[in-house]
């Protein structure tokens, strides 16, 4: 039987085996779970022992592609990574761009689930049905883009290769995988689970067809997607600043995290957003596979430091080096944006520790003798410091390296009050105070404090769903805000939970339709002329809320006491006023974010504790996960 | 007619390599296309496109006349090429190759499906006569 659009097998290594299995792609897994974070959810749940430690050989990592990574449409260059997460200790993922999932899949493998401990510094080589493990004890140690020049000169230029670095060798809970000399899974530790598997790198080269259920309606179909994207004013008018372009929004509505996210509105943004990218760094834009809006910005940075060259920085690593570390100049926080590359290391979550960590020393909680020397804010010098102690877990950064949350609990003398984050993983790049939608995306995404799985900021601010290009262009006031109201956010959220992570399920890239308001009936029309399996978009939607019960179950499965009290925001986003720009003294008290929970588990489906109800699970088909999750309700 | 690179609009996304595999081959195998995108990474960290030119050394090195050029665009005659290979050796852009499904190397015929699929203009199909015009 033919499935199509997939390339129809699974790659199984055991590193500790060393064993290699493939195995026919389940077509029931393919029918409910679809692809990519699909397929990372159900294996996760159904394959991981209750309890696993993050770092136990037991533990697994999941790489998954869609049913449309690989295939001619715009955007479908994306590979879903997820694992039992470092940072959580729940459910983890993780989503990349480039080449890598079109390559695996050209391979002959929609997935690959890698398990075991290597005994020694390894790294996988896939070559179409050659599968091998190689050792790497030349590689380890390297820095991550360092590896991928030393395996594309062994291997060649068309093999894609993923790294790791020694961030993730030294089990920083929050070390990247690294592909393309720029593209990251950069969240929740997965790299770090390949760290503590003994895995370096993978590299594949795939030279297979994959097969279409109607080739010459898919093409043109294909081509239409790619004229209607021209036609977007995004096009042309999103495309060259891509991610970095929206700093200047963000900062004008007050939710630009800044020192540490005590405030939320930078006074230097215009030294550090997207038109300095394009005047001072920019070499060419970088595309994914098949991507016709680039928002890969591949520069060189020319200081008196001496010269690297590094893709970026993206919107996310200005805010937390450039606002949260308050780092004065694109050159700076791109500078830091290739040092975290190269020790493979978040630049989220790496420039929120860096924040965290200047400001305990601040306010005397870390001292000269932790670090080694004075840190502050502003300063690259204290920023690269903090980071290579962190990857090398020297002094202080030893214990930063277990992300903020534990690191507060270690260094203690209220350094919580300090920590932003959401079940141990690190806040992103847009602060909530006065945008409570978007609060309650953070508080409630699968992950912990994550953006990608729901996007609300432009909804609170404005009031519509207007793409991002949209906003851009209409631009903030800047101006004083009212406080908003947080009743009401819920539908808006769960809506955006099931949207934005459609896209990590078919494989394809969400910004075409975020940014350029590319429609989503594409999606709908190539999904059922590549598989042959017709849905409607609503269908689609339907699997996307059944994975995000099932994620939310294995949460809850395997964090000892998991419920409400995971899902509140840090101290300081529920007690302290931001400091000053337009939203000066707003914040929401911990009530306020209660009555938004309490509409969120109701709509959702869960109790009043955050657990999907019996009901719920089998609602939408998940009764396995229900009797298990919830033996002591009735059936 | 002819293909021109401009490197400096390429983004490395190589939709033309998806192009060429589905209208050479009727294939979504972006390995099967008969050009390639190199990327100079990390440094220069700039896109290099390869492609035929139609320079005929190919030709040159068939010692069976299995590649021929009609109006400007060289051809292999599947039945004579002995799969010697020396063609994929002498090409000086190599993009002359043998795909593992093949055993006949694969040579670009400048249909222009990469240049019509680029969605930035980097790779350009010219007709020799609106060149001359240029000149």
């Amino acid at each position: 039987m033919t499935l199509y659009g997939y390339a129809g097998q699974i790659l199984r290594v055991d590193l500790s085996g060393p064993a290699i299995k493939k195995e026919t792609l389940d077509p029931d897994l393919a029918e409910n779970y679809i692809g990519g974070r699909g397929f990372v959810a159900r294996m996760l749940w159904d394959e991981i022992p209750p309890g696993t430690e993050p770092f136990a050989p037991e533990n697994m990592v999941v790489v998954a592609t869609g049913p449309l990574t690989g295939h001619y449409l715009p955007g479908s260059g994306k590979t879903h990574f997820g694992t039992k997460s470092p940072a959580s200790g729940g459910y983890g993922d993780g989503n990349m761009g480039g080449h890598f999932g079109p390559a695996l899949k050209y391979a002959g493998y929609d997935a690959m689930v890698l398990t075991g401990k290597a005994g020694r510094p390894s790294y996988l080589v896939i070559d179409d049905d050659r599968v091998e493990i190689r050792d790497a004890a030349s590689l380890w140690g390297k820095g991550a883009i360092q590896t991928e020049v030393a395996l594309k000169k062994e291997l060649g230029e068309d093999f894609e290769i993923c790294t790791i670095g020694p961030a993730a060798e030294n089990l920083v809970r929050y070390a990247c995988i690294s592909h393309d000399f720029g593209r990251q899974c950069g969240r929740t530790g997965i790299g770090t689970v390949w760290g503590s598997k003994n895995l370096k790198a993978v590299a594949v080269r795939g030279r297979k067809p994959l097969p279409v259920y109607d080739f010459d309606a898919a093409m043109e179909a294909g081509k239409r997607a790619y004229g209607d994207i021209y036609k977007k004013p995004g096009f042309t008018g999103w495309t060259p600043e891509g991610t970095a372009g929206i700093t200047n929004f963000v900062n004008q509505v007050g939710a630009f995290p800044t020192r540490n996210f005590q405030t939320s509105w930078a006074a230097h943004h215009e030294q550090i957003n997207g038109k300095k990218i394009l005047e001072r760094l920019k070499i060419t834009d970088k595309g994914c596979f098949c991507c016709p809006i680039p928002c890969g910005k591949y520069g060189k940075v020319e200081t008196a430091r001496g010269t690297v060259y590094v893709e970026g920085p993206e919107f996310e690593t200005i805010a937390l080096f450039g606002g949260n570390c308050v780092l004065q100049t694109i050159e700076e926080v791109a500078w830091a944006n290739q040092v975290c590359d190269e020790l493979g290391l978040d630049t989220i979550s790496g420039g929120a520790v860096a924040g965290f960590a200047i400001e305990c020393f601040e306010k005397g909680l870390l001292t000269e003798e932790d670090f080694g020397q004075p840190v502050r804010f502003g300063d690259l010098d204290s920023v690269l410091h903090i980071l290579g102690l962190i990857a090398r877990r020297e002094k202080i950064g030893d214990v930063l390296a277990e992300g903020v949350a534990r690191a507060a609990r270690t260094i203690g003398k209220g350094a919580e009050a300090l920590a932003v984050h959401v079940k141990g993983l690190e806040w992103t790049g847009y602060e909530c105070r006065n945008a409570p939608g978007m609060m309650l995306a953070y508080l409630t995404a699968d992950v912990g404090a994550h953006h990608n799985r729901a996007w609300v900021l432009g909804k609170d601010v404005t009031g519509t769903d207007a793409d991002v290009h949209a906003l851009i262009e209409a631009g903030g006031s800047g101006e004083r805000m009212a406080k908003s109201a947080v009743r009401g956010k819920a539908r808006g959220v769960i809506d955006s939970q099931h949207l934005r992570p459609m896209f990590d399920v078919l494989g394809t890239c969400r910004l075409q339709m975020m940014e350029l308001g590319f429609e989503v009936a594409h999606y709908e029309e190539l999904s059922a002329l590549i598989t042959g399996r017709k849905r409607t978009w609503d269908e689609l939607i339907a699997v996307s809320e059944k994975i995000w019960h099932l994620t939310r179950a294995f949460s809850a499965r395997e964090i000892d006491g998991f419920g409400r009290k995971m899902d509140m925001p840090p101290p300081r986003l529920c007690r302290e006023a931001i400091l000053d720009g337009p939203n000066q003294g707003h914040f929401i008290t911990e009530d306020e974010v209660n009555i938004m929970l309490d509409e969120y588990y109701a709509a959702r489906g869960w109790n009043e504790d955050g657990i999907p109800t019996t009901a719920t699970l089998e609602r939408v088909g998940l009764d396995d996960v229900a009797r298990n999750l919830n033996p002591h309700q009735p059936q | 007619m002819q293909l021109t690179a401009i490197h400096e609009n390429c983004s490395g996304c190589r939709t033309c390599l998806m192009a060429c595999g589905l209208a050479r081959f009727k294939e979504v195998n972006p390995s099967r296309a008969v050009l390639r995108i190199n990327g100079l990474f990390p440094a220069p960290g700039v896109y290099r496109i390869d492609l035929c030119d139609q320079c005929g050394a190919c030709a040159d090195a068939c010692p069976v006349e299995a590649i021929t050029e009609t109006d400007g665009v060289y051809t292999i005659d599947a039945d004579l090429c002995t799969e010697c290979l020396l063609c994929v050796e002498a090409c000086p852009h190599g993009v002359m190759f043998i795909h593992p499904a093949e055993t006949v190397p694969s040579k670009c015929n400048i249909c222009g499906a990469c240049a019509e699929a680029c969605p930035r203009g980097a790779i350009v199909l010219t007709d020799e006569s609106e060149k001359a015009r240029a000149v």
